[in-house]
């Protein structure tokens, strides 16, 4: 079992994570060497950087002029941050001589080593790394289609959605039922749904007391949840229902016209409906062939290599990353961890093991947090979980701490947006 | 203690096919895993599913230690006749649960 947090073991990984992130001083052979990656999120932004301080010349695709992040966006939902708070931009990647290009990748040859643009031009590549994030499965819940998704929005890749969905919240009336589908695993940001529960919650109690959260779960259980019911419990006292999946939860089917979705023992009906759908790799990993039956992509957890094409490297949410869940801090790490294993690779150097660190904080309310921390490490050809180190938040613990914990997480984001986009 | 779900269709139309479905909350304890004491947790499954359809037996399943906790079971039958139909669940205890639900056919 995970023992209890401590500043002191996040710090002692932390260093552990630094370390793996240094490189030696550039040589002459590798200012040849074409890297590029696909993405502007929080893993190729970080992974263009790191490549780029090594000596390398790099491209960075990426066709949204804003990327809007996603940590914290339950937030903007709940009425607690405006969404200006979530966009960055890449301009100080751009400035500091990444080669920033804004267009969609369509296409990649893994035999010539080239990425095909929307435009029909091209990059060739020595090695490329693709962090694309998610896409929505539009085709694995029957009813659940783009048109629907604007009836009843999932808000799972922030943006437009995040906002209409803020909207509907608003619009409600109190007394409503706000009802959301919480997917199977694996999906981003395994706490995401309960955070989100949570923050609607403080905004119903705060504004439309006699409102009610139904929540269908596809799980029996999920991320943090004796802190999360605690909270609730505590917060939120009779608001929240949680029916999950061996209680009948499993939303099998969506009727938008209705704002209704079907279980496989009845019919839930909301004046708000957040439907969170599976999820898989965002397109390009599709099209690359760098991604599984699942829908994920396969990787060497020392170098992120796919294990389906040589040469192309996947981090962040489109990875099949064993034990580390699909966050923000994961693909920040493995961002990191990445640009080492490529500079190495080029270098004709063996990739040192990587040992990788990931903290996920949820807030239950603006001054509550709650947190999970992991540290990673290849084993057995997964990255898995190093017994004893990270944990979660103690159940028991004063309102302090929890008060402490939303500044930690609070000042996590400013620190990885600075880090990454500053 | 168990818990249980059925689906059946509240009404139907004469020779449809309705599909049926029924999920009981139970651990399915294989009798093969140890407990913190070391020793071995005994079996504990739900071994027979049995639904009837007017006290004619319609669907029933033998069920093994690899079917995992909360089993869900989902078949279909043909609409007949307005009536009763049946879902029992027994234990290695013995223990049975038992289920109903009406069917109106027009």
């Amino acid at each position: 079992m995970p023992q209890a947090l401590t500043r002191r073991t996040l710090l002692k990984t932390a260093v552990v994570g630094a370390a793996a992130a240094a490189f030696s001083r550039r040589t002459a052979a590798q200012a040849s060497s074409k890297v590029v990656v696909v993405g502007g999120g929080f893993g190729g932004a970080t992974c263009a950087r790191e490549l780029q301080r090594a000596g390398f010349a790099i491209s960075l695709v990426e066709a949204n002029a804003v990327y809007t992040a996603c940590p914290f966006s339950n937030a903007v939902i709940a009425g607690l941050r405006p969404i200006e708070a979530q966009q960055l931009k890449l301009d100080a990647v751009e400035k500091g001589g990444i080669a920033v290009v804004r267009q969609r990748a369509t296409r990649v040859d893994p035999q010539a080593r080239r990425v095909i643009l929307a435009d029909g031009s091209s990059l060739d590549y020595d090695r490329l790394v693709l962090s694309p994030g998610i896409d929505i499965r539009f085709d694995a819940l029957p009813g659940y289609d783009e048109a629907a998704a604007a009836i009843m929005p999932h808000a799972w890749k922030a943006g437009e959605q995040t906002i209409l969905l803020r909207r509907q919240l608003e619009a409600m009336d109190d007394g409503g039922i706000f009802v959301m589908a919480a997917p199977a695993n694996p999906f981003r940001c395994p706490p995401g749904p309960y955070e989100r529960a949570s923050l609607v919650a403080h905004y119903l109690k705060t504004h439309k007391p006699r409102s009610k959260l139904l929540i269908l779960d596809a799980k029996d259980s999920f991320s943090k949840q004796r802190l999360f019911q605690a909270a609730w419990q505590d917060l939120y006292p009779g608001m929240i229902e949680w029916v999950s999946l061996s209680s009948g939860g499993k939303v099998i089917e969506v009727d938008a016209k209705a704002n209704t979705l079907v279980t496989d023992f009845g019919r839930h009906k909301g004046d708000v409906v957040n439907v969170i759908p599976p999820q898989r790799a965002g397109e390009i990993a599709q099209v690359a062939g760098v991604a599984d039956r699942t829908g994920w992509c396969p990787i060497d957890p020392v170098t992120f290599e796919s294990r389906l094409q040589p040469g192309i490297h996947v981090i962040g949410d489109a990875s099949i990353a064993g034990g580390m869940p699909k966050s923000a801090f994961s693909a920040n790490a493995q961002g990191k961890a990445c640009a080492a294993a490529v500079a190495g690779l080029l270098r004709g150097k063996a990739p040192a093991e990587p040992k990788l660190i990931n903290t996920c904080y949820s807030l239950v309310a603006p001054d509550y947090g709650i947190s999970v921390a992991g540290v990673y490490t290849p084993r057995n050809g997964l990255l898995a979980d190093v017994e004893g180190a990270g944990g979660t938040s103690p159940v028991n613990a004063p309102p302090s701490f929890r008060a402490q914990e939303a500044v930690y997480a609070e000042a996590w984001f400013q620190t990885i947006s600075r880090e990454v986009y500053g | 203690m168990a818990r249980a779900l059925i689906n059946v269709p509240a009404k139907a139309k004469r020779g449809d096919i309705i599909e049926i479905k029924a999920l009981i909350s139970h651990p399915m304890e294989t009798g093969y895993r140890t407990g913190p004491d070391g020793a071995l947790v005994p079996r504990d499954i739900i071994n027979r599913f049995i639904c009837t359809y007017n006290g004619e037996e319609i669907f029933s399943a033998d069920l093994f230690p690899a079917i995992a906790a909360n089993p869900f079971l989902s078949f279909t039958t043909t609409a007949t006749e307005s009536g009763r139909i049946a879902f029992r669940w027994i234990d290695d205890r013995g223990q049975a649960y038992l289920e109903t639900a009406e069917i109106a056919v027009e």
